[in-house]
């Protein structure tokens, strides 16, 4: 199967060529997304057939790279699973970038990168050795740059670009030197010789911290999430569908891989960090979307929301492994890569939403939009299952990922460390506070665009968006749905990944009568999605025929209510500041928020003033003080800029002497 | 044999907690109102109201949407689901598995979601304010409730309510502080989630200082009376909830007669009526809260969830 | 299980680490003093539940000292100098309610670590867990005192914080009763002294806000 998947991602490659070839103009811009389209449907259908037939690993060696070494490539359980997110996503952002693409005024930017990050993305999935899996998490972390600077006549987009560079390397220096560190003295750069390693606690706790930073930077934890909340957003729709709902995964596939499979038992302690950030990271990231009056940028900050939620799982799944309790561990760990499938399809679709209320109505601004639900219905509908699904509700797919990480949660008593025992309800609570939060954000979010009365022209003048889109985003939504009813599926399917990194897996659930889920036991708890829907429709439907028939069927319109004001101004309604103001005021501290009321004296008939404006201490706090210190610095060395010959060669036979010195104090 | 008896069991329990429900309500109106010496208005009116509501017309904004008619009874649906499956008088649901409480709760939470949604479809200012206001209550409502159920998961090893019924009938139990301190978080998130005084006043005639009533202002006829039934199908149940896991006695067990069943309906509408009563007696003697004042409230049930986990802990460890 | 003899003792020395959140919870000053009479109260039966446990009786004594003292003496004279000064019935507070709760949160969970861990080799699984309350009990006082501006309320808070001590002795079965009256009479006087302080504070800054203090020492930015 490794060749088909490679040959797939070559085809990509090629596509990249052919784009770059063809200058990228617009008549190829259907076919180049079509011809990924149909590459993701196939790694999709690679990674699905790998995991169903619970086929063996399959690896080959391509003499390319390094040329005594060339590169290792495998397909193992572990890298299906996230093929089959990577496909699933691709695809559906393919096809909708099939319709979407045709609005964008300079394809030429877009086309010929588009193609290669799915490819590196491929790559990073299938790295077998250290090198390929750097050189194809670096083409990927470019290639995506390169996508978030195509608008790049904006000067937000620019700083975004910057700033997402920075990161970007800084993240991949990082992960260099922890694969330096697991490769150990002896250099085993290829992850079969990396396994045999055997390495001190405190080394691979070293190891561990170091990918919870450079992968952590890609996915977007905290503090080192600031530029994901600007980068993403930057980027045509459709790439930001895929950079927040696929290469967050990939990046965590990166942290999965090391801390589950090549590096081996950890300590029990190491998952504190993992947990502790997790679920402060889920808070804090919906905390921001709650407040952001940005929709592309509401969605961003709730991805990192999500990726929170699954690195609290990952956590989880890390303790119960460390005191041997494996059926807890893969637990903790499917709920983890269920979530992170589940985000991949709520999180795509309403990027998609996102980029077509964009296409409509030209608006990122919430407080430009409203009324969406009459001019764009079926874009309404979708986007309904999505931020249904995304808010943790049953009967969607977002609540069945919850579910089971509570049910990891409720099973931390077992845990031998009282420090443990302690944290995890702690964490449980917050993530708790964070589903919660979810919902009131997804409510601002849908009721400012898609409810209430337009606020702008253009919402007022808006169109259905297009076909190819609609297709896309309603596979999105049925697969939400049939995620949510009938979950035994997807966790069946991951259960062979879940068991190659913690040694067992989670029962079977296909034998369970009404699709029912039972993660322990029986007694224990149960949750049937299926059931839930039935009854929910039935009920529902019952109702609303008996009231119909027995009752009244007569229907009037007439202005609204509103206590007997109504007001025609759409400025009167709620607006995403004013939804978010409660939240606001409670989570003041947190978010650093303010407000300022500008009063004219009395007279004067000028309007009062009210600005509200929250801070990312992350960013005052700790990322201000490091940019001065760097330019304080880089003013200081400036001066070597100015020394004359002989006081280089000083310098570089100073550092010469230093370096030996050193090696041989270390002998 | 067992599976027919469950499932009419289950028949019968969705029936009588959508039976009781408007009881419920128009008892605790009558007891406050007692309370402050007035008459009030007969137990029934709740029911009246209803048939009324029911039969008159639909006055809809203009620009209400579809979401805006179908949210009624997709409120009620997913509520009355919640209701139906709380064990009430019996243990022996037929459906009890399909949800444990933390899906209950979330189901709620999908009522809840739509119900703000709903607020801000016509676009009028006190609509988004009961949406924005509700969603913040939620907000701190929902990880209380999580704390929660996570000591009674702690001390009843299971999520299942009816299990935990079981094993709360059981005795086994013993005096816990913890239990005492989730069943305080336990009420303060169920006056939250009810819109009880003093998180929310539904009788209240100052619109800027209401939630739910200020998100349904639109709605009229027999939108109207699904909300309605609705919010009296959630106060039962609360109240069932508190009933069949902290006062667990009279519940008929799993395969009992129908003379055990009779008896657990009977003890069941009395604890309805005590609850009732006492709620009564609760909202009269207190004052409503200011709204920023609601999240110290909830946080309140919180640390309580919090600090029950924390002794129970001690206690197990010992 | 452990009998009701430990549950009891659980439900008890629980209620006091509940009852000292709920005196971080309060706003008014008047209800403050009440809620700690009830601790002083509780503090009580649980000193008594020990003693018929332990059949200690000179226990009874320290149940009875902190009943007459705590619970009835030291809040109504407190209720008189509040009167008398015509202090803000208001509790004033250095940060909001909800983090100093999590912060307690955070305090208690430490305490039942730490002391959890510290008694590792005793076989009494129930002076093992009174000592974790009453330390919990101890820093929660102390929380108070930092967080609370008013000097009643940190009186308040100190003598809540010798409540766990005495809890401490309670448990830890064997403190005698003279070390005991001696801690309640020390308390006494502090408490007396603290009232004449009240006083003269109140007399030289017309407020009883310990910052007018540090302002006197012109210690305020």
């Amino acid at each position: 199967m490794i060749e088909i998947a490679a040959s797939t991602a070559l085809c990509l490659l090629m596509l990249s060529f052919v784009a770059t070839a063809m200058r990228g103009r617009l008549a190829v811009s259907a076919a180049v997304y079509l011809g990924c389209a149909v590459s993701c449907f196939a790694l999709a259908l690679v990674g699905v057939w790998t995991l169903a037939t619970q086929a063996g690993a399959s690896a080959m060696r391509v003499p390319v790279g390094l040329p005594w070494l060339g590169a290792h490539l495998r397909l193992d359980a572990l890298s299906a699973a996230f093929l089959t997110l990577l496909g699933t996503g691709g695809a559906a952002a393919s096809v909708y970038a099939i319709g979407y693409g045709r609005h964008e005024h300079e394809p030429h930017r877009v086309l010929p990168f588009y193609p290669g990050f799915l490819a590196a993305m491929t790559l990073v999935l299938l790295a077998d050795d250290a090198f390929t899996f750097l050189l194809s998490w670096e083409v990927m972390s470019l290639l995506s740059w390169a996508l978030v600077l195509t608008h790049h006549r904006e000067e937000e987009n620019r700083t975004a670009g910057y700033l997402y560079l920075v990161m970007a390397g800084f993240g991949t220096m990082v992960l260099l030197l922890a694969f330096g560190l697991m490769a150990g003295a002896g250099g085993a750069y290829d992850f079969a010789a990396m396994r045999e390693v055997a390495r001190s606690p405190a080394l691979a706790a070293l190891v561990l911290a170091l990918m919870m930073v450079g992968a952590g930077s890609k996915a977007g934890l905290m503090p080192l999430h600031v530029w994901l909340p600007v980068a993403h957003p930057a980027a045509p729709s459709h790439v930001s569908a895929l950079m927040s709902g696929v290469m967050t995964k990939v990046a965590l596939y990166g942290f999965v891989r090391v801390a589950f499979d090549l590096l081996g038992p950890v300590a029990w302690w190491m998952s504190v960090p993992v947990v502790v950030v997790g679920a402060v990271t889920a808070v804090m990231g919906i905390l921001f979307a709650n407040v952001d009056g940005d929709g592309k940028r509401v969605l961003a900050y709730s991805t990192i929301e999500n990726i929170g939620v699954i690195f609290t799982a990952l956590g989880l799944a890390l303790a119960f492994r460390a005191n041997e309790m494996a059926g807890l561990a893969a637990l903790a760990l499917t709920a983890g890569l269920v979530h992170a499938m589940n985000h991949m399809m709520f999180k795509s679709l309403l990027f998609m939403v996102a980029g077509a209320v964009l296409n409509a109505t030209g608006q990122r601004d919430l407080d430009g939009l409203g009324g969406l639900i009459h001019r764009m219905p079926k874009t309404a509908f979708l986007a309904l299952v999505g931020v249904t699904a995304i808010a943790a509700l049953p009967p969607l797919n977002g609540f069945v990922s919850e579910w089971m990480l509570f049910q990891a949660v409720l099973q931390s008593p077992n845990l031998p460390q009282p420090g443990l025992q302690f944290l995890v309800p702690a964490a449980g609570g917050l993530l708790a506070l964070a589903a919660a939060l979810a919902a009131a954000c997804f409510v601002r979010f849908y009721g400012v665009v898609f409810l209430g009365r337009p606020r702008s022209d253009a919402a007022r003048e808006a169109g259905e968006t297009d076909r190819w889109s609609l297709t896309a985003m309603g596979a999105l939504a049925l697969l939400c749905v049939l995620a949510g009813i009938v979950p035994g599926v997807l966790i069946d399917l991951v259960a062979p990944a879940v068991e190659l990194a913690v040694g067992a897996g989670l029962p079977l659930q296909a034998g369970n009568s009404w699709f029912t889920l039972i993660p322990v036991a029986e007694g224990r708890s149960s949750y049937s999605g299926f059931l839930v829907m039935v009854f929910i429709a039935v009920s529902g439907g019952a109702a609303a025929w008996l009231v119909h028939r027995l009752g009244s069927r007569r229907l009037r319109r007439a202005p609204a209510w509103d206590c007997g004001l109504p007001n025609a101004d759409p400025v009167t309604q709620y607006g995403s500041g004013s939804f978010a103001q409660p939240i606001r005021r409670v989570m003041a501290p947190v978010l650093a928020a303010r407000e300022t009321v500008t009063m004219p004296p009395p007279g004067d008939r000028a309007a009062a003033r009210l600005a509200a404006r929250t801070e990312d201490l992350a960013w005052t706090r700790v990322y201000m003080p490091i940019i001065a210190f760097v330019g304080a610095a880089a003013t200081r060395f400036n001066a070597l800029q100015f020394l004359t010959i002989r006081r280089y060669l000083s310098l570089v036979f100073g550092s010469l002497i230093l370096l030996l010195t050193g090696l041989t104090i270390w002998n | 044999m067992e599976l027919t008896g469950n499932l009419i069991l289950q028949g019968v329990q969705m029936l009588v907690v959508l039976a009781l429900a408007p009881g419920l309500t128009g008892l605790v109106r009558k007891f406050k109102a007692r309370l402050t010496r007035r008459r009030g208005a007969p137990v029934v009116q709740p029911y009246r109201d209803l048939m009324r509501l029911m039969r008159k017309e639909v006055v809809l904004a203009e620009n209400a949407s579809w979401l805006f008619r179908v949210s009624p009874y997709m409120i009620f649906a997913a509520t009355w689901v919640a209701a139906a499956l709380v064990p009430t008088f019996a243990i022996g649901l037929h459906f009890t598995w399909t949800a444990d409480l933390i899906a209950l709760v979330a189901l709620l939470g999908s009522a809840r979601f739509f119900l703000a949604l709903a607020g801000m479809d016509v676009g009028t200012s006190f609509g988004g304010i009961g949406s924005s206001r509700e969603m913040m209550i939620g907000a701190f409502a929902e990880p209380a409730m999580l704390l929660m159920a996570f000591t009674i998961a702690l001390v009843a090893g299971s999520t299942q309510l009816s299990n935990i019924v079981a094993f709360m009938a059981s005795g086994e139990v013993g005096i816990r502080v913890s239990m005492g301190m989730a069943l305080i978080a336990l009420i303060i998130v169920g006056l939250a989630e009810n819109a009880r005084i003093p998180v929310d006043n539904p009788a209240t005639h100052l619109e800027l200082t209401m939630v739910h009533e200020a998100m349904v202002l639109e709605y009229s006829g027999r939108h109207l009376a699904m909300i309605e039934l609705a919010a009296s199908l959630k106060l039962l149940l609360y109240m069932a909830l508190i009933g069949c896991v902290f006062f667990p006695w009279g519940i008929a067990p799993a395969n009992a007669g129908v003379g055990g069943l009779a008896i657990g309906g009977a003890i069941f509408v009395l604890k309805l009526a005590a609850g009732g009563a006492l709620l009564a007696l609760f909202e009269t003697s207190i004052a409503k809260m200011r709204v920023f004042r609601v999240p110290d409230f909830l946080g309140v049930a919180l640390m309580l969830g919090l600090l029950g986990t924390l002794l129970l802990f001690v206690s197990r460890s010992l | 299980m452990h009998g009701l003899d430990f549950d009891i003792a659980h439900l008890l020395a629980g209620s006091l680490v509940l009852v000292s959140f709920m005196m971080i919870y309060q706003d008014r000053i008047y209800s403050l003093l009440n809620t700690f009479a009830l601790q002083a109260v509780l503090l009580a039966l649980a000193v008594a539940w020990q003693a018929w446990i332990q059949g200690a009786h000179h226990l009874y004594a320290s149940a009875a000292l902190a009943l007459v003292f705590k619970g009835t003496i030291v809040p109504w004279a407190l209720h008189r100098i509040v009167q008398r000064l015509g202090i803000h019935r208001e509790v004033e507070v250095v940060t909001g309610v909800v983090p100093t709760m999590l912060a307690g949160m955070g305090l208690v969970a430490l305490s039942i670590l730490l002391m959890l861990q510290l008694t590792e080799s005793a076989e009494n699984a129930l002076a093992r867990e009174d000592l974790a309350f009453a330390l919990s009990v101890i820093l929660l006082g102390m929380l108070m005192m930092v967080t609370r501006r008013n000097a009643v309320t940190q009186v308040v808070g100190f003598m809540s914080l010798e409540n766990g001590l005495i809890l401490a002795a309670a448990g830890a079965q064997g403190m005698p009763l003279v070390v005991e009256i001696s801690v309640a009479f020390s308390v006494l006087i502090a408490m007396i002294v603290i009232g004449v302080f009240l006083f003269r504070i109140r007399e030289r800054f017309d407020s009883v806000d310990l910052e007018s203090l540090d302002e006197f020492r012109g210690e305020r930015r």
